[in-house]
């Protein structure tokens, strides 16, 4: 339900991007040049809002260059339901792999950052939303136990408006019992989980694995909560206060350890995967060797 | 015991009950002997009632659902649990009335109760939110469920609410981490937990007490990701076609069970649990009294690795050989779509604009543009041989589908690992991403 009132957040930037040199800042308004926003990592110059990434992006952006090893790549969603709304579930999944290259939401793989292996999931909100069906859900589960398994930390950048995939019906919804019972095991084998909440992250992925973040970072203004404002607005019936469910109201009410700028994400993950034991119990991947 | 109906699809039974009646009142004013007649009637009556009850479409089940007249919680622990003792407060906030906690026996059974209070009137139900929880239910509910897990006893929960409520206190106050964190707890908490849906099993607000060895639900109970409306608004724009949302989403119990999300069904008195709601709760009490004998005979690791098991299998999605051919049989269709769409297009626009598709960012072209990669490139090209189903599982796979950055469908799982050091030009193709904007007239997702 949340997706409504998110929408026009989410997909502006593919409106404003294709055409010229200037933009629209999605939070502040402000007319922008674009290179400038693409060199800060989609950042607008002026209030800092930041952009969606895609998936690739994030891993581009987050870990060295080369070491990423991509896990469970051929896991491919089906249309459990046969759901006939508006349009049928699987030709809409056929036309966003298409558009976006990926077979689900989620990326999950192993890599290192800053020379730290670590295991790592990324959700692209290009897919659906970001939204969690069976496919989201089950690589993030697997990732949680590889990273229990080789006691490796596990990052993971979430970004869903809409939480569970309606398509999938309760399929979906279990998918919030399935990662929050796999950070469980996670934490109880040891391991220790960073959740990256980016704009926006919402209903049933942060009422599940992204809540459940021994350390919990957000972007800077980005939407996180259970409800989406409009849902609250119409129930309500009044205005909801400026910043409501943005990070640093989540900050202000302790449910994120810190907010972190896109630029410094690296950087502060590196410093984090510092304090966390990180050994790779057995050779995953070339790329991390032993420590 | 007089039943009104209140229900469309129940005025055959409506109008039987009545007839008979009828014939009862005529009995008793004539001294005639109609017993044969009447016996007759009611077995009329009773088969009707059967065959409408017993295949309800989703809707009808929703309906009855929230029937207000249904057994609630508050009726089960009258008629089921013996001793109950409430608890209450979360020791954090406040005491969500919305949730209500404690001990009592059921049977020979000590348990923890937990369940969702929606109120008998209206007075009541203001009181209780309308069975929708704030965080400090979802905590409350923790703390009485670690509590059994300290007395070794099992937890026992009712589910019925529409879900988790939406309001600026409870988002303040961390409703998603409250319902994430039941989620971890309970899925190693060492105790049989036992959930049962009694009415109305929305979303998240349901879950979030719905983790544990079995799930349970009555027969006239539905168990949903997003209300039938929510997800009628989401697809046509249009809250009245909740009917047809409730077909699409399989939340009625059957579909649950076939999806391996629900456990066991508990059926309910012929007519609904709300003409024989003792009846429904006798029901209810026997099935909590059988399963936890089973539940009780498992040793608590097992018990553990059997939940965690039994959350874990859920899901559907294909790996593998499967994938492959399933993820190129899409994508074969979606080409056979595009170019269909592409061709009609063209055809319409023909006397006036001789360079079809050359132009409009119609979706057609956009989807053969995101699979070439140049959106001057697509080719709406008549000539091309239309893709057949059977050309699904033939290789080589069909060229124009193959997107432009990875799976095409005969490479797909090939060389994907080296593909994220690339530099951003290749894996960040802006070009035509940005340009597909998903259609605006079907928005996914629920909470």
């Amino acid at each position: 339900m949340a997706w409504d009132g998110l929408k026009k957040f989410v997909f502006r930037r593919k409106r404003d991007l294709p055409e010229g040199l200037w933009m629209r800042c999605d939070d502040c308004g402000a007319l922008i040049y674009k290179k400038v926003v693409e060199e800060r990592n989609n950042t607008c110059p002026e209030c800092n809002y930041h952009f969606p990434m895609t998936a690739p992006e994030r891993i581009q952006l987050l870990l060295d260059p080369g070491s990423f090893h991509e896990l469970w790549e051929d896991l491919t969603p089906v249309d459990p339901l046969g759901f006939v709304g508006v349009n049928v579930y699987r030709d809409r999944l056929a036309e966003t792999q298409i558009q976006t290259g990926l077979r689900d939401a989620a990326i999950v793989g192993v890599g290192t950052i800053q020379s730290k292996p670590l295991v790592f999931g990324v959700t692209d909100s290009r897919f659906i939303m970001g939204s969690m069906g069976s496919v989201v859900g089950e690589k993030i589960a697997r990732g949680a136990e590889l990273a229990a398994q080789e006691k490796l930390p596990y990052v993971v950048i979430s970004g869903s408006g809409g939480g569970a995939r309606m398509y999938e019906g309760c399929l979906s919804l279990m998918q919030m019992a399935k990662t929050s019972a796999a950070i469980a095991r996670l934490h109880d084998a040891g391991g220790v989980f960073v959740s990256v909440l980016t704009h926006p992250t919402m209903a049933g992925v942060m009422a599940s694995f992204a809540a459940l973040g021994h350390i919990v970072i957000a972007e800077p203004k980005a939407l996180i909560g259970f409800t989406g404002p409009r849902v609250i607005e119409q129930t309500i019936k009044q205005e909801l206060p400026k910043g409501f469910q943005r990070a640093e109201f989540m900050l202000d009410h302790g449910f994120v350890d810190l907010i972190v700028a896109r630029q410094e994400l690296r950087e502060t993950l590196a410093r984090i995967l510092g304090y966390i034991p990180g050994r790779v119990a057995s050779g995953i991947h070339p790329a991390l060797s032993p420590a | 015991m007089t039943v009104e109906y209140t229900h469309d699809f129940e005025k055959p039974i409506a109008e039987l009950e009545q007839e008979i009646a009828k014939l009862e009142r005529l009995a008793v004013k004539s001294q005639l002997n109609l017993s044969a007649e009447l016996e007759k009637l009611r077995d009329r009556a009773l088969q009707v009632k059967r065959e409408i009850y017993g295949n309800l479409t989703p809707w009808q089940r929703v309906q009855i659902a929230r029937d207000p007249r249904r057994p609630l919680l508050t009726d089960y622990l009258a008629g089921a649990v013996e001793d109950f003792l409430e608890l209450h407060g979360d020791r954090t906030y406040g005491d969500d009335k919305a949730v209500v906690t404690g001990f009592g026996r059921i049977g020979d059974e000590r348990v923890m109760l937990v369940g969702h209070k929606r109120g008998k009137n209206t007075a009541e139900r203001v009181k209780c939110n309308f069975g929708s929880p704030h965080p400090e239910g979802y905590r409350k509910a923790l703390l009485k469920m670690q509590l059994a897990e300290q007395c070794r006893i099992p937890v026992v929960t009712i589910i019925n609410t529409a879900g988790a409520y939406p309001g600026i206190g409870a988002e303040e106050r961390g409703q998603a981490q409250a319902i994430a964190k039941n989620l971890f707890e309970m899925s190693r908490l060492r105790t049989q937990i036992l959930c049962i849906v009694i009415g109305e099993g929305g979303s998240g607000g349901a879950l979030g007490i719905g983790l544990g060895d079995r799930l349970a639900i009555l027969e006239n109970a539905y168990f949903s990701v997003i209300s039938p409306e929510g997800c009628a608004a989401i697809l046509w724009k249009d809250g009245t076609k909740a009917p047809q949302a409730a077909q699409v989403l399989k939340l009625a119990p059957k579909d649950l069970q076939g999806l391996g999300v629900v456990d066991d069904i508990i059926p309910e008195p012929v007519g609904g649990a709300h003409q024989d709601p003792p009846g429904a709760v006798a029901r209810v009490k026997e099935y909590i009294q059988k399963t936890l004998r089973e539940l009780r005979a498992l040793p608590i690791g097992e018990l553990l690795k059997k939940r965690y098991e039994r959350h874990r299998r859920i899901g559907a999605f294909l790996e593998g050989e499967e994938a492959k051919v399933y993820f190129q049989a899409s994508m074969v269709k979606a080409a056979a779509r595009a170019q269909a769409k592409a061709q009609k297009e063209a055809g319409g626009a023909a006397p006036n604009a001789p360079a079809p598709n050359a132009a409009s960012p119609t979706e057609s072209a956009l989807l053969v543009a995101g699979a070439g990669g140049v959106l001057s490139a697509a080719p709406p090209s008549a000539s091309a041989p239309a893709p057949s189903p059977s050309a699904a599982a033939a290789p080589p796979a069909p060229a124009p589908v193959a997107p432009a950055r990875s799976p095409a469908p005969a490479a797909a799982g090939e060389g994907r690992g080296e593909g994220w050091s690339e530099p951003p030009s290749a894996s960040a193709t802006p070009a035509p991403i940005a340009a597909t904007t998903p259609d605006p007239t079907a928005p996914p997702a629920a909470p």
